[in-house]
C-alpha cells in the first residue's frame, strides 16, 4: 500500500518535472500556457496525495479555471511574433542552467540533513475516512486568520478595480447614458420658448 | 518504504531551480516570465503543503490560501499592464521596453 504511493508520487514528480521544463522551453507561448495547466493539474494530484483536498481542488478552479484562462486570453490577443524574442536562448542557457543547478545543489544540501529524514519527520498516519479537511481549514482560517483573510479580500478588490481601470479605454462615437447629467437637467435645457409673430394661413 | 519530507521538498526544489532556469533564458520574453513566477509559486506551495502534512499543522495550508490569493491577484495585475502595454508600444520585447534607460 505504501509502495503504491511512492509509484504514484513518481508517476506524478516525473509528468510535473517535464511539464515544467517544457514550460520554460517551448517555442510557442500558448503551449507553454498548455504545460503549465498540465503542471498545475498533475500538482493538485500531488497535494491530493499529500491529505490537503482542498487546496488541491482550489488550484484545479482557481487556476486552471481562471488564472490559466486569462493567460491564453492575453497570449491570443496580443498576437506576438516570437522569432526575436528567442534570439538570446542559448545565449543565456548556460548562465541560466548553471545558476539553477547550484541552487538544486545548496537546496539538496539542505533538505538531505537528517533533520528532514524519516526518523526525524515519520510519515503520518492516514486520516480517518471522516476526516474533513475543508472543515479544518475553514475552523483556523475563520478564527485564527480572519484579519489576514478581510485583507486578502480587500487585495482581491484592488486586483479587479485596477486591472479593470489600467485596460479600460475611452472610445468615442458610442452611445452611453450619463446618470449625472441626466439628472441634473432642468426643463429650460430642454424646451426652448421663442417669441415669433403670428403666421398666417394663405 | 514509505514517503519522506525530503521527497516532496525535492521535488519543490528541482521546480524552483527549472523556474530559474526559466527566468534566464526567457529573458526577453514578459508572458513566459509571468509563467515562471507562477511555477515558482507553486514550488513553494508545495513545499508549504508537504511540511504541514508531515508536521500535522494546518497552519501551512492557510498561508498556501493567501499565497495562492496574492498569486491570482498578482497574474490579473501583470497581464492588465502587459495588455496596456502592447496597446501602447506594439511590443513585448524587453529590449524595446527601455524608455527610462534603465
Amino acid at each position: 500500500m505504501i509502495a503504491f504511493e511512492k509509484i504514484v508520487f513518481y508517476l506524478f514528480a516525473a509528468i510535473l518535472v517535464y511539464a515544467a521544463t517544457r514550460v520554460i522551453t517551448v517555442r510557442n507561448p500558448v503551449h507553454a500556457a498548455l504545460h503549465l495547466v498540465l503542471a498545475f493539474f498533475t500538482s493538485a494530484a500531488l497535494w491530493l496525495l499529500l491529505e490537503a483536498e482542498f487546496l488541491a481542488i482550489t488550484l484545479v478552479l482557481v487556476y486552471v479555471g481562471a488564472v490559466m484562462v486569462l493567460f491564453l486570453f492575453v497570449v491570443m490577443m496580443l498576437d506576438i511574433n516570437t522569432s526575436p524574442i528567442r534570439e538570446g536562448f542559448i545565449k543565456y542557457l548556460p548562465v541560466g542552467l548553471s545558476v539553477a543547478g547550484l541552487m538544486l545543489f545548496e537546496m539538496y544540501l539542505v533538505v538531505h540533513s537528517k533533520y528532514f529524514s524519516a526518523g526525524q519527520m515519520p510519515t503520518p498516519v492516514p486520516r480517518a475516512a471522516d476526516y474533513s479537511n475543508t472543515r479544518e481549514l475553514g475552523s483556523v482560517l475563520y478564527t485564527d486568520y480572519v484579519y489576514p483573510f478581510e485583507i486578502a479580500s480587500v487585495i482581491l478588490v484592488v486586483a479587479i478595480i485596477a486591472a479593470i481601470v489600467l485596460t479600460m479605454r475611452k472610445r468615442k462615437g458610442t452611445k452611453t447614458q450619463d446618470p449625472a447629467e441626466q439628472v441634473k437637467v432642468r426643463s429650460s435645457d430642454r424646451v426652448r420658448v421663442i417669441k415669433m409673430e403670428a403666421e398666417t394661413k394663405d | 518504504m514509505a514517503m519522506v519530507l525530503a521527497d516532496y521538498l525535492i521535488l519543490g526544489a528541482v521546480l524552483f531551480g527549472l523556474s530559474v532556469a526559466g527566468i534566464f533564458i526567457n529573458r526577453k520574453n514578459v508572458i513566459i516570465l509571468l509563467m515562471c513566477i507562477e511555477l515558482m509559486l507553486l514550488a513553494v506551495n508545495t513545499n508549504f503543503i508537504a511540511f504541514s502534512h508531515f508536521m500535522a499543522d494546518i497552519s501551512g495550508q492557510v498561508f498556501v490560501f493567501f499565497i495562492l490569493t496574492v498569486a491570482a491577484a498578482e497574474a490579473a495585475i501583470g497581464l492588465a499592464i502587459l495588455v496596456v502595454l502592447f496597446r501602447n508600444r506594439h511590443t513585448i520585447n524587453v529590449d524595446d521596453l527601455d524608455s527610462m534607460k534603465g
